[in-house]
């Protein structure tokens, strides 16, 4: 059986499959299924019952994320669907994969969606650096566009659905789904005010479901081998298989597919190949750089939703940035507050000032200027920018690093104010 | 560009070349309005003439109907869209924790010091522009810098000496 529905037929020593490849391996098996019969409501409880949790980040579950969407008579006609292939998530490269090596599976996770949602449009959100993502998905776009498999009528299914590649510019605030769909309409991409929802009201004041390419590209195996087969695939209590990535000093840096509930240390020893000669394991950021720092002690825990948040962290995307022992925890996570303070979109005040605040203090801690009350500013700051204080989720995503960084190599910062000096010299 | 000198400055609008605009309308005809493919078309006359001038913005602005100041916040807002001139190589250099770790900040100084020219800078010859962009998605190959549509990964200093003069040779070739 298969067990690797994401990435088997991804070889990157030879390109991606075209889509005649793709269709010799299952491709395009759940549009046969629509063309036979199978209901967008059909559609919807497959994916609500199979579990499937976002893979962007935040983990919301895929079905009924898709649920809000209003339907029937009284609902606007014109839905959207959006991908968000903006990954710009620091430490994270997952999507790309998926878009080179696969595209035809991302597109097959599209037409699902579209179906089930009803949506006749669909927009990819692709960041723009992603040229070599570009090159193969406009090219799966157009063997799809000719076989039949988008445009009108779609196979007699009197389902219509045209897929619109859309390459941005830049800036890590895109990601975020509301700044994506301003984005998308030609404005700045400041996020919007939640409620209303995009489910209700998103693209061009329509509803729009935005979901990442890693989730769209669950879809297609959902449907082909069935809820039964899906729910096996785990070694935990989420749901399927996921990519993770180890990124840092190990010996064999990289992104694999795995189940959900694969333990940490397999992942990192086994996968990655464990740290190289002369370092050792001070800490991780689980996935990405908008997640809190977990230790050597957290390797026995499996990787998933649940334990990962137990363990005070997010999965989130699941591409894990490793520090080592020679590495400066302190410029490590001033680099990251370097980071959020460039991609604040200036919107809101704890964001745009607190962040730059903070940024400031890690560089005069890594030059030997920091003080005592820079360290209780920052503790400070953890608060100030904090879930709930902030008009989006970038601030407290930054906060994530900067809190749990505080707390577990709190003896880093005392020794950077005391001894006047980084003790790493990085 | 002040507000003031935009909005005084109707007449310095540049008339699109005819394939600015015919890639332009192409786009009008995938977002159901004009506004939509402002990025779009920023990206579409910076492929053309290299970056975005005042009077470029005044064209766009111009034949999207759409004020000058709504095109400008979004050509501020977006990093990759060039609203000075830029050198014509274009080194965008990771600078995100993974290629930090992988020592990034050192090939950051050899650049710096092979190009005479930091974050920001266009070398004196115009064939570079240095700059930082985020998380690049290759952070399994730290550390890495786009040229130009090129990916290069797992930079040395050998590697970056070698790909200067080799995008220095290319001149004449574009």
């Amino acid at each position: 059986m298969v067990n690797n529905p994401l990435t088997r037929n991804i070889d990157m020593s030879r390109g991606p499959l075209d889509l005649g490849g793709f269709e010799a391996a299952d491709g395009y098996a759940s549009l046969h299924r629509i063309v036979a019969g199978l209901s967008p409501a059909d559609v919807l409880g497959q994916v609500k019952d199979s579990g499937l949790k976002g893979r962007g980040g935040a983990g919301f579950p895929t079905g009924l994320k898709w649920s809000f969407v209003p339907q029937g008579e009284n609902s606007p006609k014109q839905k959207y669907l959006v991908v968000n292939a903006d990954e710009m998530e620091p430490g994270t490269f997952k999507d790309r994969l998926l878009m080179e090596g696969d595209p035809h599976l991302l597109i097959e996770g599209m037409i699902i969606a579209a179906y089930a949602i009803q949506a006749t449009v669909a927009y990819i959100f692709l960041r723009g650096e992603y040229v070599g993502s570009e090159k193969a998905l406009k090219k799966a776009i157009n063997e799809a566009r000719e076989k039949g498999y988008l445009g009108k009528n779609i196979q007699g299914t009197g389902f219509d659905l045209e897929i619109i590649l859309h390459t941005s510019a830049g800036r890590y605030i895109c990601g975020e789904e509301t700044a994506l769909l301003n984005a998308l309409e030609g404005k700045r991409a400041n996020p919007r005010a939640k409620p209303p929802f995009p489910q209700v009201s998103g693209l061009w004041g329509k509803p729009t479901i935005v979901n990442n390419v890693e989730t769209l590209c669950n879809l297609p195996g959902i449907l082909r081998y069935g809820i039964d087969w899906y729910h096996g695939l785990t070694l935990g209590k989420d749901h399927g298989t996921k990519l993770f990535g180890v990124s840092g000093r190990v010996n064999n840096p990289g992104c694999w597919e795995l189940p959900l509930g694969t333990p940490i240390r397999e992942i990192l020893e086994d996968k990655a190949g464990g740290m190289r000669a002369g370092y050792a394991l001070k800490g991780f950021l689980p996935g990405g750089g908008s997640t809190d720092f977990m230790l050597p002690e957290h390797l026995d825990l499996k990787f998933d939703y649940e334990e990962v948040g137990k363990a005070g962290s997010r999965l989130a995307t699941g591409t894990m940035i490793v520090l080592d022992d020679k590495t400066c925890p302190v410029g490590m996570i001033g680099n990251l507050m370097t980071f959020f303070s460039h991609e604040s979109c200036g919107f809101c005040t704890p964001c745009r000032d607190g962040l730059p605040w903070v940024d400031a203090i890690f560089k005069e801690l890594e030059s030997g200027r920091g003080q005592h009350k820079d360290l209780e500013i920052l503790h400070e700051h953890v608060d100030y920018m904090g879930p709930g204080r902030t008009f989006c989720a970038l601030a407290p995503g930054a906060t994530a690093p900067l809190g749990s960084g505080l707390k577990y190599f709190a003896e880093d910062f005392e020794q950077h104010v005391s001894s006047r000096d980084c003790p790493y010299r990085h | 560009m002040s507000a003031e000198v935009i909005a005084s400055s109707k007449r310095r609008g540049r008339r699109l070349s005819e394939a600015e605009r015919a890639e332009i309308e192409h786009e009008m005809t995938l977002y159901p309005d004009k506004q939509a493919v402002g990025l779009e078309a920023l990206k579409i006359v910076q492929k053309h003439q290299g970056w975005v001038s005042d009077e470029s913005l005044l064209g766009i602005a111009k034949f999207l109907d759409m004020p000058v100041a709504d095109l400008e916040g979004v050509a501020t807002f977006f990093n990759l869209v060039y609203r000075q001139p830029v050198g014509r190589n274009v080194i965008l250099f990771c600078n995100s924790v993974s290629c930090w770790i992988m020592d990034s900040d050192k090939m950051r100084a050899h650049i710096n010091d092979r190009l005479g020219v930091d974050f920001g800078g266009t070398t004196a010859d115009n064939e570079f522009t240095f700059i930082p962009v985020p998380c690049l998605g290759d952070c399994d190959n730290a550390p890495v810098m786009m040229v130009g549509d090129n990916l290069h990964r797992r930079l040395n200093a050998e590697e970056i000496d070698k790909l200067i003069e080799q995008y220095r040779q290319q001149q004449g070739n574009n």
